[in-house]
């Protein structure tokens, strides 16, 4: 299997307007804003062209590519965390961010924000309803692996050899990873029901929810 | 085969991952085992919920101006680039050349062109500090954004 030519910018641009919906989408699962999605993705292009050079296995382009487009997402995500709790700190006036557990308030306010970490805009779903808004909040608050993982099995409509072949790890990683990603998925939408157990809110959500 | 294998088939059945053979092994172990069969129930109704999700796409309009924005970008970027060397090097031209003219001018005292050239000295040993410094942090940081 052969990668794509990017030698000349007729070939770069004719790879990028094929793939550049989906990289927005995977960038968009990550990050959850469409501005940084958009940002985000057009950056990893622009890297993917800066180092085509460097690539020897031309066959695994679009896994390479993955992987400057998830680390770009990483590393703002991470950089946007260090930013909220630089606020959360001075709106708690000095407070230090470990205190805030105790701080009842703070709490209420940090898992309102995700961890006081991520922000996943429900505007981005379509027909919306309450218990897709809550999901899609609760994506946010996941870890950025598990987020990862859920992204490409729903998003992208990824197997798990695709998904396997794109994170550079066996099967057996990625349905663990699935595994604990969607039972930390339960775990937040029952917390936020306040009613832990199979008669959690996450069913009524089912209920009141448009379901096919 | 312990309940917690079967966790690990969970997720390929749910998944529709598995064989034929070991769907009906796993569908057999829910028969015997409620707490599975709860906890399979629960996972599927997460996943018909994820899956009745679709996200909003951007208007024509970004797609059309996203391949000109990212040309845009590279081409800034270029431009950068260029114009910094080009500063780098004729800063470095001029400034030869008016430490040249000052350090051989017979006008200006020894002291003053002593301090000049120490000046410079601490000036260089500085840059290069901080540049090891950099290039240190650099190569051990896990996070790069181009790794592979």
């Amino acid at each position: 299997m052969c990668g794509p030519d990017l030698g000349s910018k007729e070939d770069f641009e004719a790879f990028v307007r094929q793939h550049m919906k989906q990289a927005y989408a995977i960038a968009l699962g990550l990050v959850g804003n469409r501005e940084d999605a958009l940002e985000l993705s057009q950056e990893a292009f622009f890297r993917a062209y800066q180092h085509y050079d460097q690539l020897s296995a031309k066959g695994k382009f679009f896994a390479w590519f993955y992987q400057i487009l998830r680390n770009l997402c990483f590393s703002h995500l991470r950089k946007r965390k260090v930013r909220r709790a630089h606020q959360l700190q001075m709106e708690d006036g000095g407070l230090r961010i470990g205190d805030t557990e105790s701080d009842p308030q703070s709490a209420t306010r940090n898992s309102q924000s995700g961890d006081g970490g991520d922000h996943f805009d429900p505007e981005l779903i379509a027909e919306r309803n309450e218990s897709k808004d809550r999901i899609w909040r609760a994506l946010g608050r996941l870890d950025e692996k598990h987020r990862e993982v859920i992204m490409l099995r729903h998003f992208q409509n990824l197997s798990y050899e695709e998904m396997a072949a794109l994170l550079f790890c066996n099967r057996g990683t990625v349905t663990s990873r699935l595994y604990y990603a969607r039972q930390r998925l339960k775990e937040i939408l029952e917390h936020e029901s306040g009613c832990p157990g199979a008669d959690s809110g996450l069913w009524e959500a089912r209920k009141g929810g448009q379901m096919p | 085969m312990t309940c917690q294998d079967h966790k690990d088939l969970m997720m390929a059945y749910l998944d529709n991952e598995l064989n034929d053979q070991q769907r009906r092994a796993f569908e057999a172990h829910l028969a015997s085992c409620s707490e599975c069969t709860k906890e399979m129930g629960e996972f599927q109704r997460l996943k018909h919920m994820t899956d009745s999700m679709t996200l909003v796409e951007p208007e024509d309009r970004v797609w059309e101006q996203y391949w000109s924005n990212l040309y845009n970008r590279m081409e800034r970027r270029a431009g950068w680039v260029l114009s910094s060397v080009a500063a780098i090097v004729l800063s470095i031209y001029f400034g030869f050349e008016l430490i040249e003219t000052i350090v051989t001018d017979p006008a200006v005292g020894v002291l003053m062109k002593a301090g000049l050239l120490a000046l410079l000295a601490g000036l260089a040993i500085l840059f290069v500090s901080v540049l090891r410094e950099r290039v240190y942090f650099w190569s051990r940081d896990r996070y790069r954004d181009v790794r592979r």
